[in-house]
């Protein structure tokens, strides 16, 4: 598999042809930061989301829901740093609560939109034929839809919060990974070895998976990590127009809504931190993707 | 290239628009009729007063809410092939007619969104892939990766709350756009100090896309034999850039103005909440709180059109310039 | 009942005002013809014909003789259309717009905004004082302040909380006013007693124990509507009860830890510890989000999980009406204030349409019935006492968390309105007048109507 380039993502993709001459880790490592100087940005970002994500019950100074009508729209301060909002509740603690929320959302959006995407997308260029046209046809319908349209559409119809955010995000997902892994896949069905495994009888799910669906990894990862972005992003829009996550749940989009704009001028603190949770973690997330995909992707390499 | 091929390649186009539509009115009518409640309980009774059983079927019977489901579906596929919408369940009025009223303020945020866009993203792109891995080059990349990564909407908030807050540190008196759209027709000044903010706060995002497209396809373009045998030649980069390189890679670059403004069309909803604007977004949110099923399905419908007619544009125009295409 | 109506009134067409369209109007609402929606003609039940003898008398025979109807009279939704029109058709009003008052319809942009420009033929001689005016549409609470402090808009009648009104008289020194008034709507939450475990009273209880009324009036009325700490009767009107009455409420105890100590042995009690519910809640900020807000976190503090589910208006009604939820907001808002007919919403749902607590209790319709008939001012104070104990205290059919408060701001430039109870009634707008140079030629405030 020539796709994989030596240094920058070596430990991301398995190599088949073990071609790969390994160097010491810190040695990769100096390399990746050398190479893909965004690329690091983006790594140390995502990690600072998911430290707070995962470890917010550690980090997070207070409870991220706690009404407190005594500190009512404190401005930042030692003891509340990014401030507080219209209920009292600090705000940096629902910031750090709120990372958890997102990569909920985001995660599981890229990895169950993703695998569903995989799946279609490679099970229509291997078999082909009738199958392949009418996943085609279904994925064009999927695909007419504008993102957040399809989301306002089916959060309408199975409600608000955080399950049925992520089944919004993740349907209009699917047809687009599908379409990507597809492509990629066409090609690689006609490569000899595929051919080869048919004829040796192996079966449909052995080959789909053992022998395409590594192959399809490259461009597959891309359009993953491009989905957790976006999925951040439009799960913070429909909670901002109230059709997403509800209060109380610490939620960045959530913060943006009331509040945040009824008291923008005395309390600015209330609108300002949140957008810039979610601008921060949506940079990082798409800078670690874009130096992925130069490592995944020769072609795009050297850019 | 034969013109056979491009007329079949065309034909069949077209024709698979016809079960995208299909399934698209489909889904959208299914959906719709999945949404838990009645507009008819909250045409009757949204003023918290009550109302009989009676009342409740004859509103039913009035809006055709009581006929079988087949036969609702068959009377919207039908009535959208005559290209009729037929009329709001919610204001009585034609659904034609309430789009008409809101598609112009979303159409010109969509069509001063792009004039930003390009004026932005097509010199920015430009110098990037020229000065690649410089400083410059670092510097767009994070802007354009940025706005990306900014929700518009939070951009929206931010910038009215500068506006306000500038003008009455600077002139003594607030002052925010007027919230009471006027066509640009009828006053142009006062519809584009309405849709001007609004306009910048996408035509960041969408700038940020575009640049990218258009780094990425001149630093394509700058690679081909003939660029290098223009500099071979020994011309000038700016004659290369002008006359070889932006012309060639503007192909996927229009391309992505193209999707971008067709999904801006249905994409405003947000924008259009934080500046109150009366747009088709904000109105296909009303619509789906309304369960008001014939507007949703119109202005689906429309959206959806539009989208799939810019994909159709720009897939022949590939085809046209790129024969390969139509035998794939 | 016999209404004289002096003549001389005429529609905006210029066609006279006769009492002929009165009763053609009135009839239309108390018995709609086939085929017309008349959703308040439940108000008028009472009443057993109307006719118009001559031009300016009109006639309403009652079945029966009761309080109910005047007010249903008063209400403000009670348009008047010409005779001649619905005759004709009897759904004309459903597409247009035409009346008699102090300003004409001008145009209407659907989201947008509407436009009236004033009436000359006006009844009121030298009303409205206004040429014209344009309401505008906008749903944020956030949107509507922006525009007031960018002199957009002039007022808005509805109302805010204090620390956004704060917020604009410190952005507008000197070019802002606000005038007051309690507001006779109340808000807080429908129990369904059909949803386990919530037809125990027990649990009910607990809801309403675990919430601190007292402590979070004066946090929670800076940032919402939501203002005096009362029960079911609007706090302002004779028959409400004394604070020392209602301290004897559950949930309205003086000491919070008491009363949460006592939920969560009731939970206990009840095997409902750490019960999980969702709120239904509306998309309104103002008072419905806050009070979602509030009322979770004060949940949480006797370990009950509660998640929201806040949809627009109109689902949220219809959830409402279908029982589709378990604990959802819901109150009263009445344009006249008329406690004995106000309190009807909290009466059993096989009586009252209004309640969502779906419960039946004959016991209650008695009390009420009591209280209804008693004319003596002290003895119906005290049987309204049983009434509302009973519905918030021993049954906890519905938990009762504040009356919300007006603040509505206007430009200093506005003048001539005045604010009432309700957000329904005195919108006319025929008696504002602007100071200059808002107004054209005025230099000072105008003559007195005739």
């Amino acid at each position: 598999m020539t796709m994989i380039s030596q240094d920058a993502a070596a430990p991301l993709v398995a190599d088949e042809a073990g071609g790969l001459h390994r160097r010491s880790l810190p040695a990769r490592f100096l390399d990746f930061i050398r190479h893909q100087p965004l690329g690091t940005v983006g790594i140390v970002m995502v990690g600072i989301v998911l430290v707070a994500g995962i470890g917010a019950d550690w980090i997070a100074p207070y409870d991220p829901t706690a009404n407190d009508f005594a500190a009512m729209m404190q401005s930042p301060s030692w003891a509340h740093l990014l401030g507080t909002d219209q209920f009292g509740r600090d705000i940096l603690s629902r910031i750090i609560y709120g990372a958890r929320t997102a990569l909920i959302v985001g995660l599981s959006t890229a990895m169950i939109g993703g695998a569903g995407g995989l799946l279609l997308g490679v099970a229509s260029a291997y078999f082909g034929g009738r199958l392949d046209l009418l996943v085609q046809r279904a994925l064009d319908v999927l695909m007419a839809f504008p993102l957040i349209i399809m989301a306002l559409a089916v959060v309408a119809a199975f409600g608000t919060g955080v399950r049925n955010v992520i089944i919004a995000l993740t349907i209009p997902l699917i047809p687009r990974c599908a379409r990507v892994v597809r492509s990629s896949a066409l090609a690689i069905r006609e490569v000899p070895y595929v051919d080869a495994a048919r004829a040796c009888g192996f079966s449909h799910s052995r080959i789909i998976l053992r022998h395409m669906v590594p192959n399809v990894v490259a461009p597959f990862l891309i359009v993953v990590t491009a989905a957790v972005g976006q999925a951040i992003l439009a799960e913070a829009a429909l909670s901002y127009l109230g059709l997403g996550v509800q209060e109380p749940v610490p939620d960045w989009g959530l913060m943006l809504q009331g509040g945040a704009e009824e008291y923008a001028v005395t309390a600015p603190w209330i609108a300002i931190f949140p957008g810039l949770a979610i601008m921060l973690a949506v940079f990082g997330v798409n800078i670690f993707g874009d130096a992925l995909r130069d490592a995944l992707d020769p072609k795009l390499r050297e850019r | 290239m034969t013109g056979d091929d491009m007329y079949r390649y065309l034909i069949k186009r077209i024709l698979l628009i016809v079960p995208t539509l299909f399934g698209a009115a489909t889904l959208v009518f299914f959906l719709m009729r999945l949404i838990p409640g009645d507009i008819c309980v909250i045409r009757l009774g949204s003023g918290g007063t009550s109302f009989t059983e009676q009342a409740l079927s004859e509103c039913h019977a009035a809006l055709g809410l009581d006929r079988p489901l087949w036969l609702q579906f068959i009377h919207f596929i039908w009535g959208f092939c005559r290209l009729d919408l037929g009329t709001s369940m919610w204001s009585g009025r034609p659904v034609a007619y309430e789009i008409a009223t809101r598609f112009p303020v979303s159409l010109e945020i969509a069509v001063f969104a792009t004039v930003i866009a390009v004026i932005i993203a097509i010199p920015l792109g430009t110098i990037s892939a020229l000065k690649q891995n410089s400083w410059t080059d670092l510097a767009v990349r994070t802007f354009a990766i940025a706005g990306i990564a900014t929700p518009s909407f939070w951009i929206g908030i931010v910038s009215l709350l500068a506006v306000l807050n500038l003008t009455q540190y600077f002139f003594g008196q607030p002052w925010m756009p007027p919230i009471n759209y006027v066509s640009v027709w009828q006053h142009p000044l006062r519809s584009m100090s309405i849709v001007i903010l609004p306009a910048v706060t996408v035509g960041y995002r969408y700038s940020a896309v575009v640049m990218r497209m258009t780094r990425s396809a001149m630093l394509e373009v700058l690679r081909e034999d003939y660029i290098r045998t223009a500099r071979a030649k020994g011309l000038v980069n700016r004659i290369i850039v002008n006359r070889h390189g932006l012309k060639n890679a503007m192909l996927p670059v229009v391309t992505v103005i193209g999707i971008e403004f067709a999904f801006l069309i249905g994409g405003l909803v947000v924008t259009e909440t934080v500046f109150n604007l009366n747009g088709i977004g904000r109105l296909l949110v009303q619509a789906i709180g309304n369960q008001d099923y014939t507007l949703t399905q119109g202005i689906v419908m429309l959206i959806v059109t539009i989208f799939v007619l810019t994909n159709l544009v720009v897939d022949v125009l590939y085809a046209w310039l790129d024969p390969r295409i139509r035998f794939a | 009942m016999d209404l004289q109506d002096p003549p001389g009134r005429q529609f905006h067409n210029g066609d006279p005002l006769t009492a002929a369209d009165v009763a053609a109007s009135l009839n239309e609402i108390a018995f709609p013809p086939k085929g017309v929606l008349s959703p308040r003609s439940d108000n008028f039940m009472m009443v057993k014909d109307i006719t118009a003898p001559d031009p300016g008398t009109v006639v309403i025979h009652l079945k029966f003789a009761t309080t109910a109807f005047l007010p249903a009279l008063a209400d403000p939704f009670n348009w008047i259309y010409e005779k001649k029109i619905l005759d004709t058709d009897p759904h004309w009003y459903e597409q247009h717009i035409m009346g008699s008052g102090p300003f004409k319809f001008a145009g209407y942009q659907i989201g947008q905004s509407i436009k009236g420009v004033r009436n000359p033929d006006y009844y009121h001689k030298g009303l409205p004082y206004l040429d014209g005016f344009v309401g505008i549409f906008a749903p944020k609470q956030a949107v509507q302040l922006d525009a007031i402090r960018a002199d957009r808009a002039a007022t808005e009648f509805r109302g805010y909380p204090p620390s956004a009104i704060d917020q604009l008289k410190e952005q507008l020194d000197g070019q802002i006013k606000v005038q007051t008034s309690d507001w006779n709507c109340t808000l807080g939450a429908w129990i369904n007693h059909k949803k386990k475990p919530f037809d125990d009273v027990r649990v009910r209880r607990a809801l309403t124990l675990a919430i601190d009324r007292w402590g979070s009036a004066p946090g929670l009325s800076k940032i919402a509507v939501m203002h005096t700490v009362g029960s079911i009767v609007f706090p302002g009107s004779p028959l409400a009860p004394s604070k020392a009455q209602l301290e004897t409420l559950a949930g309205f105890w003086p000491g919070i830890n008491k009363s949460r100590a006592e939920a969560r042995r009731l939970l206990k009690e009840a095997g409902a510890e750490g019960l999980s519910f969702e709120l239904l809640n509306r998309n309104v900020d103002q008072p419905y989000k806050y009070l979602g807000t509030w009322l979770v976190d004060q949940w949480s503090k006797i370990g009950l999980h509660v998640t929201q589910r806040v949809v627009p208006t109109g689902p949220w009604f219809a959830a409402l009406r279908s029982g589709d939820f378990t604990v959802g907001t819901g109150g009263s808002c009445h344009g006249i204030v008329n406690p004995p007919i106000d309190v009807q919403t909290w009466l059993p749902r096989s009586v009252s349409s209004a309640n969502f607590g779906y419960y039946d209790d004959p016991k209650e319709i008695d009390l009420y019935d009591k209280m209804l008939h008693e004319t003596d001012p002290t003895k119906q104070r005290a049987d309204m006492w049983n009434f509302v104990k009973w519905v918030l205290d021993d049954q906890a059919h519905f938990i009762e968390t504040m009356w919300w408060y007006r603040i509505v701001p206007l430009r200093s430039y506005v003048n001539g309105w005045k604010i009432g109870p309700s957000h329904y009634l005195n919108q006319d707008l025929s008696t504002i007048w602007l100071s200059p140079p808002h107004c054209g030629k005025c230099t000072a405030e105008p003559a007195p109507a005739l």
